[in-house]
């Protein structure tokens, strides 16, 4: 058994540890109510108001002071969600605290060469997503079927496994790469945490940051539709807008051009965006039109075609793109193979 | 197939199932397999659950199939509709076919025949007799076709045991029936694998996706000790070897490469992959609720048995797998090509009338280059 020190609990508060942690210093519910507490209420909904942001959380975990405040601000967090209940936020909250987690995962790993605190998380990828985690000098190992289960999700060709050092069963990782295939689950794993916490009910002064969540949540309400059967590219250039990363030009283009092709209104398109680190809803508007043709001289742009993204390292083919050669295609033609 | 031929070729195959119980039997975890059959001009029969190797060879001797499958998946109920199975893994499974090859043997020993005439010709695009576009290849196989997929079979093998740390006695090799091999991986953690996990497997053995990078080429700043070294093991080792042909010459061949740059790299991948890459079909590894051809059983598309190969070097599908009776039968053959069976040689034959082993006539018939006098 590893001891968790309070250190870890302020970068992995998901941990069941974080509980008895609190219940061991007397923290509950109740007391949380009292007026004295309404910094970390304000600090709780920081700390989801910068996840719906698309951007990670700080945590200050040298300053050593406030680590109890870390810690209670996740944990109010959750129960300000829990009560203002909207799936949406609840999703964006875990996705960022997600990435939270990775960084410190990735950082714990690192330092195994100094052996301080290594085995934290390899428990944790073992004990909450069954991936043994094996450590080589300077790499991470772990089974091909381990790997495979969790990198067939990403579309990117470095994960393929044929870009990757395979031997006697085991694909080799750098730590960065050992966290990145497990934040799907890291993700999955917060948000059914969050989903099964049971709030009977709450204090007042939590009272007004629930409302103020609903209004918040109106931000992201039409929500866009991510059908199964876009294509990888299409699909890739969703994701990383939906994790908040930047998409290049070229890649909001053929987007919007593709999903404009499938009969969407730049109405229903425009939301996606939203999550774009710079995004700013007029010049998305103005830009969305012109593609569509309903502004200006009205050109109406077309998808590019796969050759053109290929070159543009937006293209990530799968076996079922074989035989088109623009993504407007993909789908229509049935192999007749089946 | 002509009902004369059928009665022939029926009553062959069921004296194989009669004779040769002890070369066909259930696979392990039988209670969790689903099994299919097909009998000669009728559709395929799936979705039955068999008990064990009696029930099994009941179903042979009363049916009398031309096919008979077996799933590689395991199933909590193998014998409802596919999505009430309850899918519970599945053994991998690998298909090396010699018409996958491109071998240059090949165009001796295939020819066409019309559809709408049944006219067999050696080569063509249309039906000499009728004009139709409808042809149809037929081929039989030759040795080396047999050898050359014998190569895939090693190499696919190699990469299963060294790559992925499969154990030797984990891998089954089976001759296919016809043309090629089946190998199957049991009781690997590679059995709970979904679909597109294991088309990134495939992708792997075919050598299928890989980027410059991998090989230590960059778009800038490319060095030497990037590129891969023969004693590495995995995909780089094996590039290495093909690259580095010997020692002396690796230091040219470096420069070689670095002058040439990423996109001249780029270009050369596709070449290692028809040179290195293991020929499997995608499409069978990636199925996982295929049914396969059930070892021990008869191929109609040959008449020859699907057996499991002990000794792979040695093994001759044209005698080993050559298991019916050799009783003289009288059949017109029209054959434009030749083929060896027991280390007999057989054809051409121009609309001939020949006398010769069951096993022979058989073959023809299921070939399609002979019907039954
Ligand atoms: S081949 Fe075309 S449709 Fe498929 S991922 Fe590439 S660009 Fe998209
Ligand atoms: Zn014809
Ligand atoms: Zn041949």
């Amino acid at each position: 058994m590893i001891q968790l020190g309070i250190r870890d609990l302020v970068k992995y508060p998901f941990l069941a540890e974080t509980g008895e942690y609190l219940r061991d210093k007397g923290f509950n519910l109740e007391q949380l109510g009292h007026s004295d507490w309404k910094p970390i209420v304000e600090k709780a909904y920081g700390r989801i108001v910068v996840a719906t942001t698309g951007q990670i959380y700080g945590s200050a975990i040298e300053d050593f002071e406030n680590v109890d405040s870390e810690i209670l601000s996740f944990v109010i967090a959750v129960v300000l969600l829990k009560s203002a209940g909207i799936p949406t936020l609840i999703k964006r909250f875990s996705l960022a605290e997600a990435r939270r987690a990775e960084r410190y995962l990735q950082q714990d790993l690192l330092q195994k060469k100094n052996e301080t605190n290594s085995e934290l998380p390899l428990k944790i990828m073992q004990d909450l997503f069954s991936v043994k985690v094996m450590t080589t000098d300077e790499d991470f190992v772990i089974s091909v079927s381990d790997y495979l289960k969790r990198a067939v999700q990403f579309h990117e060709k470095e994960w393929k496994l044929i870009n990757r050092r395979v031997e006697k069963g085991f694909v080799f990782l750098t730590a960065h790469e050992t966290v990145r295939l497990i934040r799907k689950e890291l993700d999955g794993y917060i948000n059914s945490k969050i989903l099964a916490v049971n709030i009977p009910s709450i204090p007042d002064i939590f009272r007004e940051r629930v409302s103020d969540l609903s209004l918040l949540a109106k931000k992201f309400s039409e929500y866009v539709t991510v059908s199964s059967d876009y294509p990888p590219c299409i699909k890739h250039a969703i994701e990383v807008l939906d994790r908040g990363e930047n998409l290049p030009h070229s890649g909001r283009f053929m987007l919007a051009t593709y999903l404009l092709a499938r009969g969407q209104t730049t109405d229903q398109i425009a939301p996606l965006f939203k999550n774009a680190p710079d995004y700013n809803e007029r010049v998305t508007r103005y830009q969305l039109d012109h593609i569509a043709g309903s502004s200006g001289k009205g050109t109406k742009y077309s998808c590019p075609s796969c050759n053109k993204l290929k070159s543009e390292n937006l293209c990530f083919e799968i076996p079922e793109c074989s035989g088109i050669i623009n993504p407007t295609q993909f789908g229509k033609k049935r192999t007749a193979n089946a | 197939m002509l009902e004369k031929n059928v009665k022939l070729v029926n009553d062959a195959f069921k004296e194989y199932y009669f004779k040769h119980f002890e070369l066909i039997h259930v696979p392990t975890r039988t209670s969790e397999r689903e099994f299919g059959y097909q009998k000669f001009n009728e559709g395929m029969t799936r979705h039955l659950s068999i008990k064990d190797d009696n029930e099994l060879h009941l179903l042979l001797m009363t049916q009398v199939p031309s096919d008979v499958y077996c799933s590689n998946a395991y199933y909590s109920f193998p014998n409802l509709p596919m999505t009430e199975k309850d899918w519970k893994g599945a053994d991998l499974i690998f298909d090396i076919d010699a018409k996958d090859l491109k071998l240059d043997c090949r165009t001796s020993h295939i020819c066409c025949k019309c559809n709408s005439c049944q006219n067999i010709v050696k080569q063509g695009i249309n039906c000499s007799v009728c004009g139709s576009t409808k042809l149809e290849t037929i081929s039989v196989t030759c040795e080396n076709c047999i050898s050359e997929s014998k190569k895939e079979v090693a190499r696919l093998h190699e990469i299963l045991t060294e790559d992925f740390g499969i154990q030797k006695k984990e891998i089954q090799v089976y001759f296919s029936g016809n043309e090629g091999f089946h190998v199957y991986v049991v009781n690997s953690d590679y059995q709970t694998l979904d679909s597109r996990e294991r088309a990134d497997l495939a992708d792997y053995i075919m050598f299928n996706g890989i980027i410059p990078e991998t090989l230590g080429m960059s778009k800038q700043n490319n060095s030497k000790f990037a590129l891969p070294d023969v004693n590495e093991r995995g995909w780089r080792g094996r590039v290495a070897k093909e690259i580095f042909t010997s020692k002396s010459k690796r230091v040219k061949i470096v420069q070689e490469i670095l002058s040439g740059g990423y996109s001249v790299f780029q270009a050369k991948l596709e070449d290692w992959r028809q040179k290195i890459g293991v020929k499997i079909d995608p499409k069978v590894t990636m199925d996982i609720h295929r049914i396969f051809r059930l070892g021990g059983s008869l191929n109609s598309k040959s008449g020859l048995s699907k057996i499991m190969c002990k000794d792979l070097e040695n093994f001759d599908p044209f005698s080993d797998a050559c298991l019916l009776d050799d009783e003289k039968v009288e059949i017109i053959a029209n054959c434009p090509i030749s083929f060896k069976l027991k280390n007999k040689k057989y054809g051409p034959y121009e609309k001939e009338k020949i006398t010769v082993p069951k096993y022979v006539a058989v073959y023809m018939i299921c070939k399609g280059i002979a019907d039954i006098n």
